[in-house]
């Protein structure tokens, strides 16, 4: 019985923590890029999303085809976030960077709710609602889906990022910019693909966990923050360390509901999160870093 | 220059006429809600109604004759905010009754000054500080959540249920309606086994809801506004949970399953407002035709169905509305004639004031309703 239960737990910790794992990876790609913390990451997810359900209910799309089309709309969303709010900017500070991510997040938003509306929306899920049997727990095809496009999305990142030129040149402006720039590399751009694929996977993100928690213009916020603290835990990589993060977090959210209390959920995520700013900066997995002068 | 004059006359005359069929008799009332802001949901429904109404009642001729003017201003949420716009509705635009605000917040910031100018106030929030103890000038049409959650433990009882787990969301109603069912529960002689939380933007409620599985409770009351309800219910479902699931009237709408997903839903029980589940009503109960009017009536106005908020703006309306053909236009002949009230079919129920009861409503203000194959089915 008791067994059961941890093992519910550990399934529920684990599907929402690859969620939290995916909308990490995008904090940590932009970060690694640019050296700022996009807080506009939250809404791509949110669009994502919702563009899956207008495709399907106004352009009448089946699920398969709906999917590519929003995030291809994203990652244009992404697109056209670099280049009209963080590339003209004069004085490129990591503070006027990250202030205007957030001023950011808050446009999509309302944007998002002059389109949408207030309401509440559901998506079908991608095969049927009926529940899995393990051991004695229960888990939901979606959630088998999640589990699984997280896996493919983390091996395509992992290989673009080593075995690529681009994604080579990417992690090259992440170690030194100007060291990159000066061999040729065109940094900026670097910037704008990372804008893209950063918001591709949050529309990804999105559209897997819609059919399960349901889409609404404001669920960007608190789907953001809980991808942050993956982020953080996983000490800003733009690899394995983060799903680690993602999935701990799900994980100790979920045990900790079932444990300890419910009230105490959201607190647990952030008590982690400050726990590990305080006596691992680093993140849990990170070496320190040791300045050379 | 000629032009000048000439438009200038015409102005002149316009505003001269204007004031004159404004000396002719007529009613003002004031608007307070929430239009814009986080309770959106709830003031705009109720703006929209009042101004249907309005423009209904002065098609026909008004009020015994006198046109009706309703100066609407929207309190984006904020109390302080609708404290200054109820006092600028008081002293610049001289209303005799003031409809709203939204929320149980503004309300209580705006109470005080309804009480001090002495122009009656009806609420559209459902906090049950608002009218207990009853206040001279204050009324409210929604009915209280106890209520709900009475009738909710009245239908455990004759089910010979016992043991309840609570799963409410940490925002005012779901917090509201913790406190009241536990009230209710300890004096009914119910006994609450689990008493587990979420947050209103929680996206998985598994973890809490396989705790309530291995404590076997007879029942399971969810308390909250959607879409969290909805989630709660796939989750049952998904976890393979056969415990009945009782919902709060905060989900009474069709949206409700379709979120849930009319699969999910099935069987699941709540107290409803009768405007969410009108055309399963009886054709003989008395609130039926008001009912299907307004829906008809809003949906052919904005091309949405009607909402039980915008129901609270018209109930509002016919209490001052009934209250001024009766008893009269002065603020205090208005006050009396709402406290009067009998038997006055409305969206919400049926109004008995007293001076004790300013909210008007009992039991049957709410039906239980389960959902069957995708629709509202009435228990019997």
């Amino acid at each position: 019985m008791q067994f059961d239960q941890i093992l519910q737990y550990t399934l529920s910790g684990l599907s929402t923590g690859a969620i939290y794992a995916l909308i990490g990876i995008g904090f940590s790609i932009i970060y690694n890029a640019t050296g700022i913390i996009n807080f506009a990451q939250g809404e791509f997810v949110m669009l994502g999303g919702l563009l899956t359900l207008s495709c399907l209910d106004l352009l009448k799309l089946p699920i398969w085809a709906a999917i590519p089309c929003a995030v291809a709309v994203s990652t244009l969303a992404g697109l056209l976030f670099e280049r009209l709010a963080i590339r003209p900017l004069r004085q490129p500070t990591p503070i006027n960077l990250v202030i205007i991510t957030i001023g950011g997040s808050i446009l999509i938003r309302g944007m998002a709710m002059l389109i949408w509306g207030k309401d509440t929306h559901a998506i079908p899920s991608f095969s049927g609602d009926d529940p899995i049997a393990i051991g004695g727990a229960t888990i939901l095809p979606q959630h088998l889906w999640i589990l699984a496009i997280t896996v493919v999305i983390i091996v395509i990142n992992k290989f673009y990022f080593y075995h690529t030129i681009s994604g080579k040149a990417m992690r090259a402006c992440a170690y030194n910019r100007r060291a990159a720039g000066l061999v040729g590399i065109d940094v900026r751009r670097m910037v704008l693909f990372s804008f893209m694929i950063s918001s591709a996977m949050g529309a990804v993100a999105g559209i897997i966990v819609a059919p399960l928690t349901m889409i609404a213009y404001d669920v960007g916020v608190m789907l953001g923050l809980k991808g942050f603290c993956a982020a953080i835990i996983g000490g800003m990589s733009s690899g394995i360390a983060t799903v680690v993060g993602g999935l701990l977090l799900g994980v100790l959210e979920s045990l900790g509901a079932g444990l300890i209390s419910s009230g105490y959920k959201d607190a647990i995520a952030f008590i982690i999160l400050l726990l590990i700013l305080f006596i691992r900066p680093q993140g849990l997995f990170g070496k320190a870093d040791s300045e050379r002068v | 220059m000629k032009k000048i004059f000439a438009v200038g006359g015409v102005l002149c005359f316009s505003l001269m006429f204007a004031t004159m069929s404004f000396a002719a008799g007529t009613i003002k009332i004031g608007g307070l809600f929430a239009v814009t802001g986080p309770a959106s949901f709830l003031g705009e429904p109720e703006k929209k109604t009042l101004e249907m109404l309005v423009k209904e009642a002065n098609d026909k001729g008004g009020i015994n004759g006198m046109k009706v003017e309703a100066v609407i201003y929207d309190t984006t949420g904020d109390a302080t905010k609708a404290v200054q716009l109820a006092t600028k509705l008081i002293k610049d635009d001289k209303v005799s009754v003031i409809i709203g605000p939204s929320t149980t917040g503004e309300s209580m910031a705006v109470i005080p000054v309804a009480e001090k100018e002495k122009i009656p106030l009806i609420s559209c929030a459902a906090g049950i500080k608002i009218t207990e103890p009853a206040k001279h000038w204050v009324f409210k049409t929604p009915a209280n959540d106890h209520v709900a959650a009475e009738k909710i433990l009245n239908y455990m009882a004759k089910q010979k249920q016992k043991n309840i787990a609570l799963l409410t969301v940490t925002d005012g109603f779901g917090s509201s309606g913790r406190e009241q069912i536990k009230a209710l529960a300890k004096q009914k002689g119910f006994s609450i086994v689990a008493d587990e939380v979420y947050g209103p933007k929680d996206t998985d409620m598994t973890a809490q809801l396989t705790k309530i599985r291995g404590i076997k409770p007879d029942v399971i009351i969810c308390w909250g506004t959607n879409p969290g309800p909805a989630v709660v219910t796939k989750n049952v479902k998904q976890l393979g949970i056969k415990i009945p699931l009782y919902m709060s009237h905060g989900v009474a709408s069709k949206k409700f399953i379709e979120l849930a997903g009319p699969d999910a839903a099935e069987g699941v029980m709540l107290p409803a407002g009768k405007l969410a589940i009108y055309d399963v009503l009886p054709k003989s109960d008395t609130q039926y035709k008001l009912l299907k009017d307004y829906d008809q009536a809003y949906r052919k106005a904005y091309g949405v169905e009607a909402s039980t908020f915008g129901g609270y703006a018209y109930d509002a309306w016919l209490l001052a509305t009934t209250a001024i053909k009766k008893a009269g236009t002065t603020p205090d002949k208005i006050r009396s004639g709402i406290e009067q009230t009998k038997k006055l079919i409305s969206i919400s129920g049926v109004f008995n004031m007293s001076p004790k009861d300013h909210n008007g409503l009992d039991l049957s203000a709410f039906e239980m309703v389960k959902v069957s194959k995708g629709d509202w089915a009435l228990i019997k």
